[in-house]
C-alpha cells in the first residue's frame, strides 16, 4: 500500500476504438438532451423559493406534530398555505406559502410563527426563509447571467488557448451536458435554487477541466504524430488518458458520495446534482467533445503537414 | 529540474507551517480581546442567525423632495406676493409645474424660483413652456447624490435601531445601489428587529384645524391624517412642520402619572425648544398633533406655552410599545422607508446539525479519497494524500487570514477542491507512467512526467479558476462563498501539487535512486 500501486483501472496498453461508436454516442446524447428540453417546459423544473419566491417555515414541535390543529390556526390567522406537510421526523413540520405581490411577505412570516405557538406550543421555528417576488426574479436572472458568462469565458479561453473547433465542440458538448442536469433535476424534483446554480456551474467547471486534459493530450499529438489520421488519432489520445479520466472522476465521484448521503437536506440535492454531473461529464469527455471534434475538425486540423495548431502562447 | 535547492525547501516547508499556524485561532479560544486573532467565521446557516434584505424605497425620496419643494414654492410666491394657477405634482418625471396668474409676472416668478433653498448643488432646473408653464425637475445626477447619502445615513439609522436592541455582532452592509443587508447571528426569530426596520419613525409635531365632522377633503395647505388614538377617525393636520423630530435630543419610556399608564418622555435641543415655545405660546387653546408616519398619535390640546422643552406623549402604549417608540426616536427618523424583501432565519440546532453533517461528509470524503490514491498509486499517492492535508491545512488557513465567512456551500466547495486537487497529482502520476512504458528512464519519466502534466494543470485550473471567478462576481449570499472556497482551492492545489507533492517525489528519489519507480 506504501510502495506500489495495489490497484489499477486499464490493463496497460488500451486500444478501445472509441470513435466507431460516435454516431451512436452523440445520437444517444443528443436524443436525452432534447428529452431533457421537452421536460424542462413540461412538466418544468420544481423551483426552489430563491426562484420562486414565497415563504417556507420549517418547525420542530415537542411531541409529534398535530398538523390538523396547525392547519386550524393558520386558517384562523388568515393564511392561506400551499402545504403543511411532514418531513423528516414526526415531529418535524414544514410549511410553505406561495409568493404574493399583494401581501407583505414579512409580516406573514411573523404571523406564521404566532400561529404555530399558539397550536403546539414548545415548537420551535427551526428555519424561516421568505422571499420576496421581486428579488426572486432577480436572483433568477443573476442565476442564468452566471451561468451564459461562464459558458462564454469557457467558450474564449478555449478558443484563445487551443482552436476554433475545440472551443466550440467543448461549449456545445457543455450544452448538451447541462440539458441533461436539468433533465434530471425535473426527474429528481430537486428543487432549483441558487445552491443548485452553484452545482450545475461546478459540473460545468469539472467537465470543463476534463475536456481540457484531454484536448490537451490532443494537441500534443498533433504535433507528435505529422500524418496520423484524426480519427486514429482522437481514438489514441483518449485511449491514453483513460486512465487519469478514470482515477479523476473516481475521486471526485467518492469525495462528493458522503455530501449526498449525509450532508443534511439543504447539501445532498447538491451532491446528488453533481454526482450525476460527474459520470454525465466524464462521458461526454469520451462520447462527445472528440466526436464532435472530429466532425468540426476532420479537413482542417489535418489539412496539410503544417503544424495544424498554433505555437504554445 | 530535479534538484531543489535548500532554500526552495525550506521556504515550501515554511509556507506550510505558516499554513498549520495560521489555522490553530479556528480550533483554540481566543486568549484576550486586544490579540489580533484571524479565524473562520461561521455562516448564519451554520451557527444560525437572521439574514434580512431591505429595499430603499427610492419613489418616495423624490416624492418627498418634491413635496416639500411645492410646499417652500407655494409659501415664497406668497410671500413675494405672486399669484400662481395648476401646481402639480408629478413624481414619474420628477417634477412640479405651475402657471403663473400673469404671463407678465413670470420673470419674478423665475427669480423667486432661483432663490429657493437646494439640498445639493444643481438639485433642480427651471425650464419655462410654451404655454406659460413653468417646470421644475429635479436633475436626475444630483437625486443619485441625494440617493447616495440617503442610504448611507439609513444604514447608520439602522445600525443604531439594532445597537439599540442588543443584538450581538450585527453585520450591515450596502447591497447594490438601494439595498441594505442586515445579518443579525444568534437571532432567529428577529420579528422584533423587522417591525423596528419598518418603521420610519419621522416625527412631526404640527397644529391641527379643527374642521366640522365628515368633511371629506382636507383645506389647502393640510393633509387628512388618521388617528391612532381614535382609529377611525381623521384629522386636518397643517403641512407645515412646527417642530421636526430632528431636534430631538433625548427620549426614553416612563409612566404617564395620570393616567398610569405608558408614555415616552423626549426632550429636545435649543432649535427645538425655541420653536416648541413659539408655537404653543401663540396657539394655546389649540390641539397640537404628534405626528408619526403619517399617523396621529396624539393631538392633545395646547393649556399653556411650554417652553422647557420636554415633554411626554402619552397615546395608548404598552411597555413594549413605549420602549420601542423612544428606541426609535432616539435613533433618529429613516431619510427613506425600507421593506424587508428578504428574509432567512436559521434555527441554532438547525446549524449545528448543518455543521455536523458538513464536517462528517467532508471526513468521510476525505477518507475515501485517501483510500483510494493509496491503492491505486501506491507509494506516488501517498505523497499526493500529503499534498492533499496539506492544501486542505492551507485553505484553512488563506480563508482564517481574510475572516472569511463559512457557509454550507463553502463546505461542499472545499470537498470538491479535495476531489479536483487529486486530479493534478493524478495527472502528473499518470503521465510519468505513459513515459516509463515509451520506455524512458525512471529520471526521464519524473521530468517528463512533470513538465507535460505541469501544463496540463495549469490549462485545466485556469478554466476552473475563471469560471468560479464569474460565479463570485454575479453569484450573491452562499453561492459567493461557494466560488470563494474554490477560488482559493484552486490557488491552493496548484502549490500543494506542483510545489509540494512534486518536491516530496522528488526528494524520495535524489534519497533512494531507484531503479524502477513505484507507479
Amino acid at each position: 500500500m506504501f510502495g506500489r500501486p495495489l490497484l489499477r483501472f486499464v490493463r496497460k496498453d488500451t486500444h478501445i476504438n472509441f470513435m466507431r461508436g460516435r454516431f451512436a454516442g452523440l445520437a444517444t446524447s443528443a436524443v436525452l438532451s432534447l428529452a431533457s428540453v421537452i421536460l424542462f417546459f413540461h412538466p418544468g423544473l420544481t423551483l426552489g423559493l430563491d426562484f420562486r419566491g414565497g415563504i417556507v417555515v420549517e418547525a420542530k414541535t415537542s411531541g409529534p406534530a398535530d398538523f390538523g390543529r396547525i392547519r386550524t390556526a393558520l386558517t384562523a390567522h388568515n393564511i392561506k398555505t400551499d402545504g403543511v406537510q411532514a418531513f423528516g421526523g414526526p415531529d418535524d413540520v414544514l410549511i410553505r406559502l406561495g409568493a404574493n405581490e399583494q401581501t407583505n411577505t414579512n409580516a406573514v412570516v411573523d404571523e406564521v410563527r404566532h400561529a404555530i405557538a399558539e397550536a403546539q406550543p414548545g415548537a420551535t421555528i427551526v428555519r424561516a426563509d421568505a422571499v420576496g417576488a421581486s428579488v426572486s426574479s432577480e436572483l433568477f436572472r443573476n442565476g442564468l447571467l452566471a451561468l451564459g458568462i461562464s459558458l462564454l469565458m469557457i467558450l474564449g479561453y478555449i478558443w484563445f488557448r487551443f482552436e476554433w473547433e475545440f472551443a466550440l465542440s467543448a461549449v456545445v458538448t457543455l450544452v448538451l451536458d447541462l440539458t441533461k442536469t436539468v433533465g434530471f433535476l425535473v426527474l429528481t424534483h430537486f428543487e432549483f435554487d441558487l445552491v443548485m446554480v452553484a452545482a450545475i456551474l461546478t459540473i460545468l467547471g469539472y467537465s470543463t477541466n476534463d475536456k481540457v486534459v484531454v484536448y490537451d493530450r490532443i494537441r500534443e499529438n498533433l504535433r507528435r504524430y505529422r500524418t496520423m489520421p484524426l480519427r486514429e488519432l482522437l481514438d489514441l489520445s483518449i485511449n491514453e488518458t483513460l486512465s487519469r479520466t478514470l482515477g479523476t472522476s473516481t475521486t471526485v465521484f467518492l469525495a462528493a458520495l458522503p455530501l449526498a448521503f449525509f450532508g443534511g437536506a439543504s447539501l445532498s440535492g447538491f451532491a446528488w446534482v453533481m454526482l450525476f454531473g460527474i459520470v454525465v461529464g466524464t462521458s461526454s469527455s469520451i462520447f462527445i467533445a472528440a466526436p464532435l471534434l472530429l466532425l468540426l475538425g476532420e479537413k482542417r486540423l489535418r489539412k496539410d503537414t503544417r503544424p495544424a495548431v498554433k505555437q504554445e502562447i | 529540474m530535479m534538484y531543489y535547492s535548500r532554500i526552495k525547501l525550506l521556504s515550501v516547508a515554511a509556507v506550510c507551517l505558516l499554513g498549520a499556524l495560521l489555522c490553530v485561532p479556528n480550533f483554540v479560544r481566543k486568549p484576550a480581546a486586544s490579540i489580533p486573532w484571524p479565524e473562520i467565521h461561521l455562516g448564519l446557516d451554520l451557527r444560525g442567525g437572521s439574514y434580512l434584505l431591505l429595499q430603499v424605497d427610492l419613489s418616495s425620496l423624490t416624492r418627498d423632495r418634491l413635496q416639500s419643494l411645492s410646499d417652500s414654492l407655494r409659501q415664497s410666491l406668497i410671500s413675494a406676493n405672486l399669484g400662481y394657477r395648476n401646481i402639480a405634482i408629478n413624481p414619474d418625471r420628477a417634477e412640479i409645474t405651475f402657471q403663473p396668474r400673469d404671463p407678465s409676472e413670470k420673470d419674478r416668478d423665475l427669480k423667486v424660483l432661483d432663490d429657493l433653498p437646494r439640498t445639493v448643488p444643481n438639485e433642480f432646473s427651471v425650464t419655462t413652456r410654451p404655454d406659460d408653464t413653468i417646470a421644475i425637475t429635479l436633475d436626475s445626477g444630483a437625486m443619485r447624490v441625494r440617493t447616495h447619502d440617503a442610504v448611507s445615513q439609513a444604514i447608520e439609522i439602522v445600525r443604531r435601531r439594532i445597537d439599540a436592541t442588543g443584538a450581538v455582532d450585527p453585520q450591515i452592509t450596502r447591497q447594490g445601489e438601494d439595498r441594505i443587508v442586515v445579518e443579525l447571528p444568534g437571532i432567529s426569530d428577529p420579528e422584533r428587529v423587522k417591525a423596528l426596520l419598518g418603521t420610519t419613525a419621522k416625527m412631526t409635531f404640527r397644529l391641527v384645524d379643527e374642521l366640522p365632522p365628515g368633511t371629506p377633503i382636507a383645506p389647502p395647505g393640510d393633509t387628512l391624517l388618521p388617528s391612532t388614538d381614535h382609529p377611525g377617525s381623521m384629522l386636518a393636520v397643517r403641512n407645515h412642520v412646527d417642530v421636526d423630530g430632528v431636534n430631538l435630543t433625548n427620549a426614553g419610556a416612563t409612566t404617564d402619572d395620570q393616567t398610569g399608564g405608558w408614555a415616552v418622555s423626549f426632550s429636545l435641543d435649543s432649535v427645538g425648544t425655541r420653536a416648541f415655545g413659539d408655537v404653543t405660546q401663540a396657539n394655546v387653546g389649540r390641539r397640537f398633533a404628534i405626528v408619526l408616519d403619517n399617523k396621529v398619535i396624539e393631538a392633545p390640546v395646547i393649556r399653556t406655552a411650554i417652553t422647557g422643552g420636554s415633554g411626554i406623549i402619552t397615546g395608548n402604549f404598552d411597555a413594549h410599545q413605549a420602549t420601542d417608540l423612544a428606541l426609535l426616536l432616539r435613533a433618529g427618523a429613516l431619510p427613506v422607508p425600507l421593506t424587508v424583501v428578504e428574509e432567512r432565519s436559521i434555527g441554532p440546532s438547525l446549524g449545528a446539525d448543518s455543521i455536523r453533517a458538513g464536517a462528517l461528509s467532508l471526513l468521510i470524503g476525505f477518507v475515501l479519497v485517501i483510500i483510494f490514491m493509496a491503492l491505486f498509486y501506491g507509494r506516488f499517492g501517498w505523497y499526493a494524500n500529503v499534498a492533499l492535508f496539506a492544501n486542505l491545512v492551507l485553505m484553512l488557513a488563506i480563508l482564517s487570514l481574510f475572516g472569511a465567512t463559512l457557509t454550507l456551500p463553502g463546505m461542499a466547495g472545499m470537498l470538491l477542491t479535495l476531489g479536483m486537487a487529486v486530479d493534478a497529482n493524478i495527472l502528473i502520476i499518470e503521465r510519468i507512467r505513459e513515459e516509463l512504458k515509451r520506455g524512458r528512464t525512471p529520471l526521464a519519466a519524473m521530468q517528463a512526467g512533470f513538465e507535460r502534466a505541469t501544463a496540463t494543470v495549469l490549462d485545466s485550473n485556469a478554466t476552473a479558476f475563471l469560471a468560479h471567478v464569474m460565479l463570485f462576481v454575479f453569484g450573491t449570499g452562499p453561492v459567493r462563498g461557494f466560488a470563494l472556497t474554490i477560488t482559493i482551492g484552486i490557488a491552493t492545489t496548484l502549490f500543494s501539487t506542483l510545489l509540494l507533492s512534486r518536491m516530496l517525489m522528488v526528494r524520495w528519489y535524489a534519497l533512494t535512486r531507484p531503479s524502477t519507480l513505484p507507479v
